[in-house]
Order: C-alpha cells, then sequence, then structure tokens
C-alpha cells in the first residue's frame, strides 16, 4: 500500500504524564515509533495503558511532556490538515444533515459550499447513505451516524485517520460490518490509518502491525506483524493462533 | 385504545358492504373528536363549570359574572374601540421593553457564555440584581426616570433581561464540548467555532429564555400599569374593579391571557422553524 503520497508518522521517546490526586501518573514512556506511509497500525491495550492519550498526541489535541511527534518529516504543533480524527462518538451536530455534517470538515477549511457538498456526497455514497443525505443525526442508527462521521473525516482527504476505538459503541452485528466496511475504504483510500481499539479481533482483521501497550512500568511496547491475506476470514486457523497470540500478551491464555 | 376499536368496528363495517365514504367520514370525525376531547375535555369542563355555577345562581354574579356577559363585555370593547387603544399602549410598553432586553442579553450572554474572565467578573452584581425583585426596583425607577412611559417600559426591560441572559449564557456553556474539540480538529478557528458550532446548539436555550422573557415581560406590564397609569389592560383591569364593572374587568383579563398565548405561540412557532432539526420542541 506504501505510495509516494506521504502519510509517514514518526514516533521518538514520547512520553506523557497526568497528574492525578496530586500523583503523577505516566501513561506513555519514551515511545519511539514508525508508522509507514499507507499503512493500517492498530493500537491495543489495556485501559490506563494510554492507547487513547498517545492516539490524541498524534492528533494533536494533547500535547506530549517530552519526545517529539513528525509527520513526513516536520513536527506536528497542533491539529493539522494531513490528519483526521474519527472518535468513539459519532459527534455530529445536531442541527446539520448527513450531507451539511459530512460537508463541514472542508467548509471550515474554506472550501466553497457547492464544491463541499459535491465533494461530501461522493463520500456520502463510499459509505452507502446515498439516502439518508437530508437526514438528521437523530434520525440515524448508531452505525449509521458513525458511517457518517467516518465519511466526514474522509471528505479532508487526510494523509492520515486517526480512529480512536471507533466502533466501540456499536453492537456485535453492526461492528463486524463496519469492520468490513474499514478495511474496504482503507483498501479504496490511500490513506494511513492508526487505529486503537479494545478487540482483538478488530484489531486481527484490520491491522498491517498491531501495537501492544504495556500497562505495567517498564515492560517495553510491542508489535507484532499480521502477515494474512486480505480479505481476512475470522475463522482460518492462522486469524486464531494471531488472536491466541495477543491474548497471551494480555495473559488470558 | 379507544382509537383502535373504533376502527376495528369501522373495518367489520367495511366489509359487510357498509358505505366506504360514510365510514371513512365516521371514522375522521370520530377521531377529530377524540383528539379535541383528549386535549380540551378539561378546559372546556372548567368554562362550563363556570357558567353554570354563575348562571343557576350558586355563585355572586356580581364578582364571577357568567361567561356570556364576560363575552359581550369583550366585545364591547373590542367592537367599540374602547379597549383598543388600551391594547396598544399595553403592547407598546411590553414590546419595547422586550426588544431592548433582547437586544442587550443575547449578545451579552453569548459574550459571558464563551469569555470566562467576562462571566466571572460580571456574575456577582448579576446575582445580585436579580435576586431583587424587579417590583421593589420599580419606586426606584420611578424616582429616576419619573411616573412616565419611561419608567414603566424600564422596569419590564429590568425583569425580562435576566431569564433572557440566564438561558443564553447556560446555552451557551452546555454546547458538547466534544463538537467543539471535533471543529477544532478540522482546523476551525474560534469565530467559525462561534459562528457554527456554540450558536446553534445555543439557540433552543434561547428560546427557553425568549418564552420566559414574553411571560415575564407581560406579568410586569399588568404589575406597572397598575401603579400611576390611566391607559393599558393592566390599568383596565384595576380601573373596572374600582368602578365595580367586574364584567370589563375579566374582558381585560381574557385580553391578557389572550397576549400570553400568542406570543408564547408565535416563539413556539419560530422555534419550530429555527430548529427543524430537533424534536423536542414543545
Amino acid at each position: 500500500m506504501a505510495t509516494a503520497r506521504g502519510g509517514e508518522v514518526t514516533i521518538r521517546d514520547l512520553s506523557k504524564s497526568f497528574t492525578l490526586g496530586g500523583r503523577q501518573l505516566a501513561v506513555l514512556r519514551s515511545l519511539s515509533l514508525d508508522v509507514r506511509s499507507g499503512e493500517c497500525l492498530v493500537i491495543v491495550g489495556a485501559s490506563g495503558s494510554g492507547k487513547t492519550t498517545l492516539l490524541r498526541v498524534l492528533a494533536g489535541l494533547e500535547r506530549a511532556d517530552g519526545g517529539a511527534v513528525a509527520i513526513d518529516g516536520r513536527e506536528i504543533e497542533g491539529v493539522g490538515e494531513e490528519r483526521a480524527v474519527i472518535f468513539q462518538e459519532s459527534r455530529l451536530l445536531p442541527w446539520l444533515t448527513v450531507l451539511g455534517n459530512v460537508a463541514f470538515g472542508l467548509e471550515v477549511r474554506g472550501v466553497p459550499k457547492p464544491e463541499a457538498e459535491k465533494r461530501a456526497s461522493f463520500y456520502i455514497a463510499l459509505v452507502g447513505l446515498a439516502e439518508f443525505s437530508d437526514a438528521y443525526p437523530r434520525q440515524l442508527s448508531g452505525g449509521m451516524a458513525q458511517r457518517v462521521g467516518i465519511a466526514r473525516a474522509l471528505t479532508v482527504q487526510p494523509e492520515i485517520l486517526l480512529l480512536d476505538e471507533p466502533l466501540g459503541a456499536l453492537d456485535a452485528m453492526t461492528k463486524i460490518s463496519m469492520q468490513e466496511e474499514l478495511a474496504r475504504i482503507w483498501n479504496e483510500e490511500d490513506v494511513t490509518m492508526v487505529l486503537v481499539t479494545h478487540d482483538l479481533e478488530e484489531a486481527i482483521y484490520l491491522a498491517d502491525r498491531v501495537l501492544i501497550l504495556p500497562k505495567e512500568k517498564g515492560k517495553a511496547a510491542r508489535l507484532i506483524d499480521v502477515d494474512l491475506p486480505r480479505p481476512r476470514d475470522r475463522s482460518e486457523t492462522r486469524f486464531v493462533r494471531y488472536r491466541e497470540e495477543l491474548l497471551r500478551e494480555f495473559g488470558l491464555h | 385504545m379507544m382509537m383502535q376499536h373504533i376502527e376495528r368496528a369501522v373495518g367489520i363495517g367495511g366489509r359487510n358492504g357498509g358505505n366506504g365514504f360514510g365510514t371513512e367520514a365516521v371514522r375522521l370525525a370520530g377521531r377529530a373528536s377524540a383528539r379535541i376531547l383528549s386535549r380540551y375535555g378539561v378546559l372546556l369542563g372548567f368554562l362550563a363549570l363556570w357558567q353554570v355555577a354563575a348562571a343557576s345562581g350558586w355563585v355572586n354574579t356580581a364578582v364571577l359574572p357568567p361567561i356570556d356577559t364576560i363575552a359581550v363585555a369583550l366585545w364591547k370593547g373590542l367592537a367599540g374601540g374602547s379597549l383598543l387603544g388600551d391594547i396598544a399602549i399595553s403592547l407598546q410598553r411590553a414590546g419595547l421593553a422586550f426588544a431592548a432586553a433582547v437586544i442587550v442579553a443575547i449578545p451579552l450572554g453569548l459574550v459571558m457564555g464563551q469569555v470566562r474572565a467576562v462571566e466571572t467578573a460580571l456574575d456577582p452584581i448579576l446575582q445580585l440584581f436579580r435576586q431583587t425583585s424587579a417590583l421593589a426596583l420599580y419606586p426606584v425607577f420611578i424616582l429616576l426616570l419619573g411616573l412616565g412611559e419611561a419608567s414603566k417600559v424600564f422596569v419590564i426591560f429590568w425583569a425580562t433581561l435576566f431569564p433572557l441572559l440566564l438561558n443564553t449564557i447556560s446555552g451557551v456553556k452546555e454546547v458538547d464540548p466534544k463538537l467543539l474539540e471535533m471543529a477544532r480538529v478540522y482546523g476551525a478557528r474560534r469565530l467559525t467555532i462561534f459562528r457554527r458550532v456554540v450558536l446553534p446548539g445555543a439557540v433552543p436555550s434561547i428560546f427557553v429564555g425568549l418564552r420566559l422573557g414574553a411571560t415575564t415581560a407581560l406579568l410586569l406590564l399588568i404589575a406597572s400599569e397598575m401603579i400611576g397609569a390611566n391607559k393599558g389592560i393592566g390599568f383596565q383591569v384595576m380601573n373596572a374593579q374600582y368602578n365595580f364593572q367586574i364584567p370589563l374587568m375579566f374582558a381585560a383579563i381574557v385580553i391578557l391571557a389572550a397576549l400570553g398565548l400568542i406570543a408564547n405561540q408565535a416563539l413556539v412557532g419560530l422555534q419550530r422553524r429555527l430548529c427543524r432539526w430537533s424534536n423536542s420542541v414543545g
């Protein structure tokens, strides 16, 4: 999937801690990592392992205490146009239609409304919601709302798509179909994906590489290559074996 | 449940070769009357009780005249034009004060909700003013502005200001921070975030303020017109009572109630237009 388009992330000695009840709580300890252009990197870890914090630092929503993050060689300062974020909640503006919401990202970046809506319509169709262009968020199911959020992020054509447990709030059935949807979109769009999840099966289904963030102090983060052909089959022996390997990492198997 | 029974009964009628058009009409009429009854039944019962109590002499008709007598007094006042001047002056006082309150409170509330320093600085004095009854301050306003129009409009403005201001502030502050963050991720600057996220998000709460403000404006209108006025609906209520023209007094009260209902309906209608996205407009 590597292309000349960019979307390469370099993380060096990244550390971040929070003050909680007067105590310093280190969530990231000098983490170094390269995310390749066009790959799908999935971050897993127990709660408190700092996976969401890492994603928020990459998004530019949190500042690291130490270390640096560079995208295509340029160190980031805050949010940037080459990145888009998909959150666990769809975060749609309730007063805008599906079309208005998807066009929103382009419009705030100064694209004229007709042009923004034209490009939005393309991505609304891509996530299969063409018939719902004029619907308001309250009329949508959770899965549909999340699709709208995904379309909004794709519409700004980011080099890097950051996803923070995007399917975490969905029911099991919707979740599986949305995982297939994300795999398809990643395949069609020329984009680097960094996705945070606590669902190991989701990680193996989507990832080129899985980053496991340890919860215990002193333990190093681990990277696992998922060397499986796509589209992936969840019941295949090798798929199951990866799953067991990940479970072992968490001391669950 | 009741509607289901009616529909089922009509369905059987239709199968038995009944007149399709007739049953349809009966069904629609039944539906409409059931809806009217469930909504206005208690109100109609209240009016009927009043009428019967007055007409049959259970209550002193000098104090509680029958509804038809009040209706006649209302008609005479409106058709004869004697109440129209009062309505006009009252609308002018309340309208001016309400408009001024909107012009001051909404922009101020938007700023206070957005800029922490402004809110911190203004909150204590705002709380003090808010907890001081506007009616208690009316004599002060009269001293400062005289007994004419200015003090009346000002006391209405004063009381209307607070519900509008407080609801605008809370509307701005209660906009979901996750939406603000989303806009920030797309690179929206502060002014864009305000225009595209904060303002539309605060509109429902601003409307709560507008509706409370309208109610307050009418309340203070009457109070101010009962002191030192010689025209206006509030004056008429008081004056008719002094002169023992009880039907006229009730006619003036009916006009007041109607003004309140119309103002509220107008605001609800406007809110429906502006907030089509929300189904919580009540």
